[in-house]
């Protein structure tokens, strides 16, 4: 048994990190730095984008953590991730002030449009970053703990919890679709005007926003490879493979399950959060069930229960998602993101990472065969 | 939890004829019935282990083995009777399965189940007796007693060639002995052990009474099998079970011999 640390940051981890953290700083240089005419310079539209990846990447290990490691199959994390993006939004919202269409101080455009006289309680204190942030990670927390307390007190498992985590998800929709719920409506939160006192259009405030939402998914990746590669990270496992055998062993499995699902909405609520500001909306369709399920093919597609391989996925679907639906093929999108599930779910059950390590340790079991003698400990 | 435990063991203790009867039982069922869908699948079912004791059931199929074990682990509720553990200090139909299991209950599946994706070492990590919360979970560091432990373990069930391959690439065999390493890391007071030879060698099967001898000379052992051979190697008490209650009990020899045990095994 070696120290944490080093189980934590195995040489995937480390490669992880050190890829995302170049990422981090050669994007912004290349914005800002290279002239537009260079063949090295990096568009703002490409800078965005990337920000746009980096959440979603953030979802996807949130979803993995859960899926991969305890085999909750949660079909409306995206709704944890809209609820932190509304948080943000809200904040974003109060910051427009009376630059707003109807110029009013307090209320946002839509309140004014639709006559309300005051500001519902429910947005007191969103004017505060600090508050926002909060509640970014709160309000999503907050559901998930209450969720899951019932959810896995009363062993819902398997298909059932992954089809009243949709109903979750669809429920929101319904409920933040309607004007008198206080969010926006149909239109949601938009027209966002300043983060912190920093113009949200603005190329550097994108760059810092890219920046920081590197940061983020490799804080949150580190936190999740503390959990995987601790005792608590085998007993999640135990239970994904045999929950009532885990429970035998004296093991409170709803605990366990109920604090992973709470901490992977958070993050969810985080990635939400980071995300509102960079692409400028929040809206219901956010909360859209295929949302959720949109992420989880993310994460099968990378390779569930390997963490990176969920950010590839995020990645990978999401460019391929960039590059498709702005050509001829934008119609038949769907079709291909079907494909490319069935396809994954029956020629690669493992994702892009699953099969690497798969391919990778079946190497070294050969060359352990060959060599007689070898030590036993080899593979380690 | 402690609370729930604490209540129902004061409960216990002031009613006075319930501890006076099982003083000295380490498990005691009396009057046990569950029906699933109007199958009386244990029916009225009493029967009494005293501590340091090593006890046998067999009974052919549909006798209600395996729903006795589910009772005594709090898998299943008992539709009525009572089911108490340690000089009835604690009413195992009031508790649930990781309270049982926490209290010294350790139990063997039938099939067995390992965790596959883990390796035998972390398997036996996994059962090792030690704080099972969230908390002690996430801080957990690996130690020197717990590593002897885990040697100590991998010995008595001759795995130690094995200990760092996946659970799922072992034999049947191997798997059937993990599950009982398991066992014996948790360091309960009392194993049930659901069939735990089938589909084992003949050589294995003797190796595996020998395991559990050596076993049951600190521990009560509860023990469901088919196998007549190794019920007869074990040498202990044998109950025999038959549509949900108590048939015959005694020496395998008494049992055997008895009619209608013999009518109830070859049919009648």
């Amino acid at each position: 048994m070696s120290h944490p640390l080093i189980r934590m940051l195995d040489r995937g981890a480390t490669l992880f990190l050190v890829l995302l953290g170049a990422f981090a700083i050669a994007i912004p240089v290349l914005n800002l730095l290279v002239p537009p005419g260079s063949a090295l310079h990096v568009s703002t539209y490409f800078v965005a984008l990337f920000g746009k990846y980096i959440c979603y990447g953030l979802l996807a290990l949130s979803i993995d953590l859960i899926w991969g490691y305890a085999g909750i199959l949660s079909l409306g994390h995206g709704a944890f991730f809209a609820l932190g993006g509304y948080a943000m939004g809200m904040y974003l919202m109060r910051q427009i002030g009376t630059r707003g269409v109807y110029a009013n101080p307090i209320l946002p455009d839509f309140m004014v449009f639709l006559n309300w006289p005051e500001l519902p309680v429910y947005w007191y204190g969103f004017d505060y970053f600090a508050y926002a942030a909060l509640m970014v990670v709160l309000v999503p927390g907050v559901l998930a703990f209450v969720f899951g307390w019932f959810a896995f007190r009363s062993r819902v498992t398997g298909v059932y919890l992954s089809i009243i985590t949709q109903a979750l998800t669809f429920a929101l929709l319904l409920g933040f679709f309607r004007n008198n719920f206080g969010f926006g409506g149909n239109n949601g939160l938009t027209d966002f005007k300043e983060i912190l006192g920093f113009n949200v259009q603005v190329e550097t405030t994108r760059n810092a926003l890219l920046v920081i939402s590197c940061l983020a998914l490799a804080l949150c990746f580190l936190i999740c490879r503390a959990i995987v590669t601790s005792k608590f990270g085998k007993v999640l496992v135990a239970i994904r493979d045999a929950e009532s055998r885990t429970r035998f062993l004296g093991y409170r499995v709803e605990a366990y399950k109920l604090f992973v699902f709470t901490l992977s909405a958070c993050m969810a609520g985080i990635a939400g959060a980071l995300y509102v500001p960079q692409v400028g909306i929040i809206n219901p369709s956010e909360f859209a069930p295929g949302n959720s399920i949109e992420a989880v093919i993310w994460v099968a597609v990378g390779g569930r229960g390997t963490l990176i391989g969920a950010v590839l996925g995020a990645f990978v679907v999401n460019y391929a998602k960039t590059y498709f639906t702005s050509g001829i093929l934008a119609p038949y999108w769907l079709f291909m993101l079907g494909g490319l599930f069935i396809g994954t779910t029956l020629l690669m059950p493992r994702g892009i990472i699953g099969t690497y390590y798969h391919w990778r340790a079946n190497r070294t079991e050969k060359k352990d065969a060959a060599v007689p003698n070898a030590a036993p400990h080899a593979a380690e | 939890m402690t609370d729930s435990m604490t209540e129902s063991k004061t409960a216990m203790q002031t009613d006075t004829t319930i501890s006076r009867q099982t003083t000295s039982a380490l498990l005691y069922l009396d009057g046990i019935s569950v029906s699933f869908d109007g199958f009386k699948a244990l029916n009225e079912l009493s029967f009494v282990v005293e501590p340091g004791e090593m006890r046998a059931i067999i009974g052919p199929n549909g006798a209600g083995k395996t729903t006795m074990m589910d009772v005594i682990t709090g898998k299943t509720r008992p539709d009525s009777g009572d089911v108490f553990f340690q000089e009835g200090a604690y009413d195992l139909s009031k508790l649930d399965e990781t309270e049982i299991a926490l209290l010294g209950i350790g139990r063997k599946f039938q099939k067995p189940t390992v965790f596959d994706m883990h390796t035998v070492e972390d398997n036996l990590l996994l059962a090792l007796k030690n704080d099972r919360d969230v908390g002690a979970a996430l801080l957990w560091r690996s130690s020197l007693p717990q590593e002897k432990r885990i040697d100590d373990v991998l010995d008595t069930i001759r795995l130690k060639g094995v200990r760092s391959r996946v659970a799922g690439s072992l034999s049947h065999g191997q798997k059937q002995w993990l599950e009982i390493g398991m066992l014996l890391a948790q360091e309960p007071k009392l194993l049930l052990v659901d069939e735990p030879v089938a589909g084992m060698t003949d050589t294995e099967t003797m190796q595996t009474a020998e395991l559990l001898k050596e076993i049951n000379a600190t521990k009560t052992v509860v023990v469901v099998e088919h196998d007549m051979a190794f019920v007869r190697e074990l040498g202990v008490k044998v109950t025999c079970l038959h549509e949900g209650s108590v048939l015959a009990e005694g020496s395998i020899d008494q049992v055997s011999q008895n009619e209608r045990v013999v009518e109830v095994y070859l049919g009648r």
